[in-house]
């Protein structure tokens, strides 16, 4: 079989910092290639490389032994690669053949759209994906996720795509919705078309593909036939790494019950999670993007309504409405959207620490001197690396700007705080300032919920970590009994149930 | 590299003071008449009417919204007015002593047009924040709602004052300064303050920098946005009572008229974004002012009365332009 795509040391970086490290790499005509690896291990750079989003740093791509540079996704496509993204890109307001036809229309004579035509190719399109229930004029709003996926497919390789690129095709499909797309991607094998599939869910990675790729802190781990690797062993490549010294050492006592959520429910997205939180207490939240941990943490801030359930704090039962209910309450959340939900870059560094704080500083009127005095305490003891107290965060780093957002959800002086992903895409040394700044507010009394798809901090900062899976609960690890494997299992379904 | 960043925030915020000084000495060179006292003060009192509402509007733009029934609003608030006015003044007739009759009449007359422009304005938050409906939609909405309340209750006609000291109030000059300028001023020196140094006029500036960033730090939005509205609707009532006494008289087909594009014109040319988020009370006094000199300069260099709109028109693109340039010239250099 020959090889149909072919990368020599592809590297990728975004201002210097290196996300993707010298991937060589062949991929045969007409087969599943897998790509696994844990949040932020490359997966998603080195496809965007392939199909044109990004261009590489350094390196190289052959597609049929001719060497290639797309600079755009147009580039891919007109040359046999499509990309089918996770999140959608079709236009809800089309029918189902205009989105097919979007930007490369059938044009006739006098420069009139010729309808009749592109409606006829869809439909035969359809019919050799074997979905041609799929009416051709239907709008796309009208259609399930599976149906969507399917047009996006039928889009795909309607100009004859030959490497089809699947990011996560599975997240929203139901078994049954599965079922059909692994069914099509046969058919699109037997036809020669080559599929480059990423998924968290090693099972069906095994189940759908030929070989797979492991990638880990974007460097290539390994390249193996699936045939010759139990799913064990892929978690354990996925991850298999030795903690290195960046954690503070584990010597918190974890005291009397805090806070117990029970049974709380939000419809479509959270079922009956239920577990207590200690004070001084670390606790950890894993599990795969998307298995409902923000959602979970958002519904205790006030800012999801849940459906059903109760949060009890140091024996009061609470009822949260709003995000203000909440910070009352004694509870802050450092959101994992920094720059959506966390900070507000057109505002000064003072302005952003005091921000859900700022009662405190007007009485009524704003006390400016006691504002600028807690922003330099603040830029001590973080040491935060700005420019001037009236900087605009913008121009800050994102690790400064980080803890700026820590800053400011400390800075209501809460009994509880929920970190998100409280070091997503920001350099090593701040992560382990903000490790160190997590560790003495939990030695100081205050509980911690801490939430990172990095499976690593989780195990070098929590004292117990709580697995979720698709909107529940599904393991709970003591500290002793802590490693990625254990969590990988229960995050993807090995272990745990459901 | 720092410097010319300072240099750039520093124009950007100083751009309108500049503009004005700039359009001072030109209109001075062109009609050396402009500097005069009386020339200036005239300037100033046509514009306070408009520049009163447009210190509302900063909050309404700064938060990310727009009010456009600002102008009908004035209209139906001076009708209320008036009428109470009348009302109170024919019931108090041979009331003793006089000065407290007129005094009562008059009070009672500025206590309906607040409380009719204030529940205006709670409307508009309402139905924004509650009724989740865009602001340019319901407002839109409401200047015809109101425009149509005040037709019908004047029968398209006017509304005459009965009461001569109303009619005195509006034009009466205190320590040689109209009456509406030392108002336009003192309440511009309040909102500046409650912009820069209370909670309110900080939250303002988050929700409309970035909503949901403020929703995460526990601000309460919907009523940010809503009190933004009635304090818009605050400042219409006060403008609706000084510009019926003024007259002594409303017209209901064209009291107010094009208020709201002053008022935004005004808040837009003190470079306060449309999009929200930053602003200045000042800004907007200046740009009122701008707006002023440009409509003086036109009547006194006799040009026709037809094309002031055009020069406005220019003016209120030309100074967006411009700031706009500043801001991405700024945002390039990073």
């Amino acid at each position: 079989m020959h090889t149909i795509i072919r990368t020599e040391g592809i590297t990728k970086e975004f201002s210097s910092v290196r996300v993707l490290n010298d991937i060589s790499v062949e991929i045969c005509a007409g087969e599943v290639f897998g790509i696994i690896g844990e949040n932020g291990a490359g997966k998603s750079t080195f496809i965007k490389v392939l199909s044109g989003l990004y261009q590489p740093t350094s390196g190289r791509i052959w597609f049929d032994d001719k060497l290639i540079n797309m600079r755009s996704p147009a580039d891919a496509k007109r040359i046999g690669i499509s990309l089918i993204p996770q999140e959608f890109s079709l236009v809800s307001d089309l029918c189902v053949y205009e989105n097919i036809f979007l930007g490369e229309e059938l044009v006739g004579k006098h420069g009139i759209l010729d309808i009749k035509a592109m409606v006829n190719m869809t439909r035969q399109l359809l019919t050799d994906l074997e979905v041609s229930t799929i009416n051709p004029y239907a709008h796309i709003q009208a259609l399930s996720v599976a149906q969507k996926q399917m047009v996006e497919i039928a889009k795909a390789i309607a100009f004859d795509s030959r490497l089809l690129i699947m990011d996560e095709p599975t997240t929203m499909l139901t078994s049954k919705e599965i079922e059909i797309l692994f069914g099509l991607i046969e058919r699109l094998k037997q036809r020669g078309v080559t599929i480059i599939y990423i998924s968290h869910k090693l099972k069906e990675i095994k189940h759908i593909c030929d070989r797979v790729m492991v990638l880990r802190d974007g460097e290539f781990i390994c390249l193996e036939d699936t045939v010759n690797l139990t799913i064990d062993e892929m978690a354990r490549r996925m991850v298999g790494r030795e903690l290195k010294d960046v954690f503070p050492e584990k010597k918190n006592q974890p005291g009397d019950v805090v806070l117990s959520v029970r049974n709380l429910c939000v419809d479509k997205l959270l079922y009956d999670i239920s577990f207590d939180l200690h004070a001084s207490e670390i606790l950890g939240f894993a599990g795969l993007i998307g298995a409902g941990r923000t959602e979970l943490t958002e519904t205790i801030m006030g800012l999801r309504r849940a459906r059903s359930g109760t949060v009890v704090l140091n024996g009061n039962q609470l009822s949260i409405q709003n995000p203000w209910d909440a910070v009352d309450a004694g509870l802050s959340y450092l959101s994992e959207d920094r720059q959506g939900a966390g900070i507000i870059t057109s505002f000064d560094v003072i302005k952003n620490i005091t921000l859900a704080s700022l009662k405190h500083y007007a009485k009524p009127f704003i006390d400016q001197q006691a504002e600028e005095n807690k922003a330099k305490f603040y830029i001590d003891r973080f040491s935060i690396k700005t420019p001037s107290l009236q900087a605009k965060l913008e121009q800050l780093s994102g690790g400064n700007q980080q803890k700026v957002s820590l800053a400011k959800s400390i800075d209501v002086q809460p009994k509880i705080i929920i970190v998100d992903e409280p070091t997503r895409g920001i350099d090593v040394k701040a992560k382990q300032d903000i490790y160190i700044f997590i560790h003495e507010l939990a030695a100081s009394g205050l509980s911690v919920i801490f939430i990172s798809s990095e499976l690593e901090e989780i195990i070098g900062m929590c004292d117990r970590v709580l697995i979720m899976r698709a909107g529940r609960i599904v393991g709970e690890l003591r500290s002793d009994k802590l490693s990625e494997e254990e969590i990988m299992y229960f995050a993807t379904g090995v272990k745990g149930g459901y | 590299m720092k410097i010319s960043n300072f240099r750039k925030t520093s124009l950007s915020k100083s751009g309108p003071l500049i503009a004005l000084l700039v359009l001072m000495i030109i209109s001075t060179i062109l009609y050396p008449r402009f500097l005069e006292i009386q020339n200036l003060l005239n300037i100033l009192r046509q514009v306070s009417y408009t520049g009163i509402i447009a210190l509302g509007m900063t909050f309404v733009i700064i938060s990310g919204g727009i009010d456009l029934s600002v102008g009908s609003m004035t209209a139906l608030a001076g009708a209320g007015a008036i009428l109470m006015l009348n009302m109170i003044t024919n019931a108090l007739v041979g009331f003793s002593p006089m000065w407290l009759g007129t005094f009562l009449s008059i009070l009672s007359a500025f206590i309906v047009s607040l409380a009719i422009a204030l529940s205006a304005g709670f409307l508009n938050g309402f139905l924004i924040t509650k009724g989740r409906i865009a602001p340019f939609i319901v407002t839109l909405g409401t200047m015809a709602i109101f425009r149509s309340l005040t037709l019908y209750i004047g029968k398209a006609g006017e509304f005459r004052s009965v009461n001569s000291f109303y009619g005195e109030m509006g034009m009466s000059v205190i320590l040689g300064i109209p009456l509406p300028v030392w108002i336009f001023f003192i309440l511009a020196m309040i909102l500046s303050f409650v912009l820069n140094r209370t909670r309110y006029g900080r939250y303002v500036c988050a929700v409309g920098s970035n909503e949901k960033v403020a929703r995460y730090s526990a601000i309460n939005v919907d009523k940010i946005r809503l009190i933004s509205y009635v304090i818009v609707g605050f400042m219409v009532g006060i403008t609706a009572v000084l510009i019926s006494a003024r007259l002594n008289s409303l017209s209901s087909t064209n009291a107010g008229k094009d208020y709201e594009m002053d008022a935004i014109a005004a808040v837009v040319i003190g470079g306060t974004a449309m999009t929200g988020g930053k602003g200045s009370i000042w800004g907007s006094v200046i740009g009122a002012i701008i707006l002023g000199i440009i409509n003086n300069m036109l009547n006194m260099l006799g040009i026709s009365p037809y094309l002031q709109g055009l020069v406005k028109g220019l003016v209120i693109i030309g100074a967006v332009s411009i700031q706009r340039g500043w801001i991405n010239n700024s945002r390039s250099e990073k």
